[in-house]
């Protein structure tokens, strides 16, 4: 096996499973740090609760979000060698930066809230909090500029001897439209998936009748906000298209299937193509609508794969500058379908909050809504990833030139595997201990030590 | 500022990341290499981690922070190393994952099987994780294969010679000592006790081990060539720090003790900084191949915003974190109603 092809599936794999915990650590953080400046300001026990309760399953997966960080930082020079060296002048600095503003102030403060209830003054620790969830939202935003730049380039010169990119404005790195509407869409996205666990989990003990009082207050902030971050997602996400559609055109015609340009541009209903994914066999279409996605009107012209294709070819030699069109496609289709099927649910759930949540005959059926978010960022990904292929960096470098060329088949064999048994170990610990505490309640996060056991070797003291 | 002061600044930087890692972390991963030897009982182990507990997620950071630098000031070494070094980086990654997930996740479960597991795998991800670094900083100074291209010609193996495991070794039996002497300043009683007396045979250890270094050190790298047969007073002062806490180890002093022990562990690895500049990898195959601060860093320009972003928020970053240690400066007690899980 190729290592190119296996270094592809590592990323694509640690990436996926890396971005699984990453929003409802975004978006979680923000809820504990509301329901604790809550307790603070009413001493309300039920508050106190909440933040204790939902706090415990932030940590849990906090942690995996954590443990599988280090892996990203780590790959771009493990695995992509040729790519870091390309780049380094420019995409190590928001990397670095991302760490030191961002990873100390998450860690520290995190370690502080849990450690510190009763061991630092009652303010430091509701501080602690909110610093925690800034911090993390503050990494989601320099990673994002990051990934960013290598989506849409700005602020550099092509250095004459290295043919490498130099950075010369630094100004434009850190205001590229395009991580601001990445990092405005994670942050939605982030608040959007909380909701969803939250509600989720909720529903589960109101189906119960266990803790009524605490899971329906849980329930009514989840559903507003969950609605609020669903709508945000979607108006951001718009904005995007459109941004799509000035700087990576081959990444908005395959997610439409638009194989030829059209003027006004139809939005495909279906599409289905043949086993290679890049051809298409046959099509319903709605005209106009995705003129109307990429720019607002029903009128304007929007390039097809077929012509961009052609005019790559002049641009940057010969090769396939067409993306797997089954993914993006696909993704696209799944993301927003689920992003709309969110912001009903969410609609409906306020609705819910007017009658008595515990005689909801469908609430035994909500829990399933958690899998919803995570359905939507993972194809969201898929679409944004996938969309700019070949390209690792848009029109500068390619992912095959990336590649780092000392790795040998067996190395890739060793770390693949080894990632699939971990990753995998620990997603059976950590959707155990989610579950578990998830249904154990409230009352059992509140007791500290409710879960000491015997000794692991001689008798308890 | 000229290129050339940037470079040598950011050398600087780099080697003040590592060190900041060294030394905290490095209690961290002994702390976790002693943990199943040193507790007894869960409340035991549960007050050994909560030693470490506020704080060992924020000591890590250290390693990113260093890690994103290298990446942003000396693309090309971050390139070289990190390929070249990769199944023993995959190994190091999955120390740290395995290590990592299990201070979060051991106390949430009440069955000992659980437990021990997560327990072991602290100490075995801190040992693998001490081990590796050790292997990695000596190969630095050593030198390693590398071509024309910057490109790491060797494998695995390549790392694991003679020189390479003794700098491993030195590292776990040192890291081993800290934590000891850490868990004697942080713990009372029994517990206390019980680390005073494994720090004391880790110290016979770490000197036996450190001196053997010293004699390969002038066998393996050019330390002679480039720093003479007196290297200077940093090596040397790290020596000597190992020596005398010894002293204050057998008197029970545990708090000179312990700044000794991470005076040894700093002044050796700036030690090895001094051997490898302004060299960042030694090539091993052509001395003309190294890779150096010249010819493996970024631009002026890049090098002049990250300098700016640096000195805010590195002394920032140390304020806030040298508050936490003093807020959780207290003791901790095996008792049960005052662990936290």
């Amino acid at each position: 096996m190729d290592p190119l092809i296996l270094s592809r599936w590592q990323f694509a794999m640690t990436s996926i499973y890396h971005f699984l915990f990453v929003p409802l650590t975004l978006g979680l953080g923000w809820f504990v740090a509301f329901m604790q400046t809550r307790y603070y300001q009413t001493k309300d026990e039920t508050f106190h609760k909440m933040a204790k309760f939902w706090g415990k399953l932030f940590l849990i997966n906090f942690a995996m979000g954590v443990v599988t960080g280090i892996v990203q930082e780590f790959q771009f020079g493990m695995n992509w060698s040729e790519y870091s060296r390309f780049v380094g002048d420019i995409f190590g600095a928001p990397l670095a930066i991302e760490a030191l503003l961002a990873f100390f102030l998450e860690s520290i403060f995190l370690g502080v809230w849990i450690f510190g209830e009763g061991k630092v003054p009652e303010k430091v620790h509701l501080a602690a909090i909110w610093l925690a969830a800034i911090g993390s939202n503050l990494s989601a935003l320099w990673i994002l500029l990051a990934n960013g730049w290598m989506q849409h380039p700005v602020g550099y010169v092509i250095d004459p001897t290295t043919g490498r990119p130099m950075l010369n404005d630094f100004l434009a790195l850190i205001t590229n439209p395009k991580g601001w509407l990445f990092f405005g869409h994670t942050i939605a996205v982030g608040l959007a998936m909380a909701s969803f666990v939250i509600l989720g989990v909720s529903a589960y003990h109101l189906a119960r009748k266990s803790n009524v009082d605490f899971f329906k207050r849980s329930f009514q902030i989840a559903a507003i906000v969950g609605l609020v971050a669903a709508l945000l997602v979607i108006i951001d996400g718009d904005e995007q298209g459109k941004y799509v559609y000035e700087t990576q055109p081959m990444k908005m015609a395959s997610i439409e299937a638009l194989w030829n340009t059209e003027q006004p541009a139809s939005f495909s209903i279906l599409t289905i193509g043949d086993l290679s994914g890049k051809k298409e066999v046959w099509s319903l279409r709605v005209p106009g609508v995705t003129s109307l996605l990429a720019c607002n009107n029903l009128t304007c012209a929007v390039q097809g794969v077929n012509d961009i294709q052609a005019q790559y070819q002049q641009q940057y030699g010969p090769g396939d500058y067409i993306p797997l069109m089954v993914f993006t496609y696909w993704g696209f289709r799944f993301m927003i379908t689920v992003g709309f099927l969110m912001v009903i649910l969410a609609v409906i759930f306020l609705f819910a909050l007017r009658g008595d949540l515990t005689k909801v005959k469908w609430m035994k059926w909500v829990p399933w809504v958690i899998v919803l978010p995570y359905i939507a960022t993972t194809s969201g990904w898929i679409v944004t990833e996938i969309g700019r292929q070949p390209w690792i960096v848009q029109g500068l470098l390619k992912v095959q030139d990336a590649v780092s060329p000392n790795l040998t088949t067996v190395d890739l064999l060793i770390s693949l595997i080894g990632y699939v048994v971990v990753y995998g170990t620990l997603a059976v610990a950590d959707f155990y201990l989610m579950k578990k505490y998830a249904i154990l309640g409230p009352d059992a996060a509140m007791t500290e030590s409710v879960d000491a056991a015997p000794s692991v070797i001689g008798g308890q003291d | 500022m000229s290129h050339e002061f940037l470079q040598v600044l950011w050398f600087i930087l780099i080697v003040v990341l590592w060190v900041g890692f060294y030394f905290l972390e490095g209690f961290d991963f002994g702390v976790g290499m002693l943990l199943p030897f040193l507790g007894k009982k869960d409340q035991e182990r549960r007050a050994i981690i909560n030693a470490i507990g506020p704080t060992w997620d924020g000591n890590e950071v250290w390693l990113i922070t260093a890690g994103g630098a290298m990446f942003a000031a000396f693309p090309q070494w971050y390139a070289t190393l990190f390929s070249g070094f990769y199944l023993a980086l995959f190994l190091l990654l999955v120390a740290l994952i395995i290590r990592g997930i299990s201070f979060e996740y051991r106390s949430k479960d009440a069955s000992p099987k659980w437990r021990a597991t997560f327990d072991w795998m602290i100490a075995v991800g801190s040992f693998l994780a001490a081990l590796l670094l050790g292997v990695a900083f000596a190969n630095l100074a050593e030198g390693v294969p590398i071509n024309a291209k910057m490109m790491y010609t060797g494998n695995l193996f390549t790392l694991l010679n003679p020189y390479g495991l003794i700098g491993g070794l030195t590292t776990v039996s040192v890291f081993l000592l800290h934590g000891a002497n850490f868990l004697s300043l942080k713990l009372e009683d029994e517990l206390r006790e019980r680390a005073n007396a494994f720090a004391k045979k880790l110290y016979i250890a770490a000197v036996v081990l450190n001196l053997i270094l010293l004699i390969t050190t002038y066998i393996f790298t050019d330390i002679y060539a480039h720093l003479g047969l007196n290297p200077g007073i940093v090596p040397i002062v790290g020596l000597l720090a190992l020596l005398v806490s010894g002293y204050f180890i057998n008197r029970k002093q545990e708090g000179w003790a312990f700044i000794l022990v991470a005076v040894n562990i700093v002044f050796t690895l700036i030690t090895f900084f001094m051997i490898m500049f302004p060299r960042v990898m030694i090539s091993s195959t052509d001395p003309s191949y190294s890779l150096t601060i010249y010819n493996a860093s970024s631009s002026a320009y890049t090098l002049s915003v990250m300098s700016i972003v640096a000195l805010i928020f590195v002394p920032i970053v140390l304020i806030y974190q040298g508050w936490t240690y003093y807020m959780f400066r207290k003791r901790i007690t095996t008792k049960k109603e005052s662990l936290v899980y």
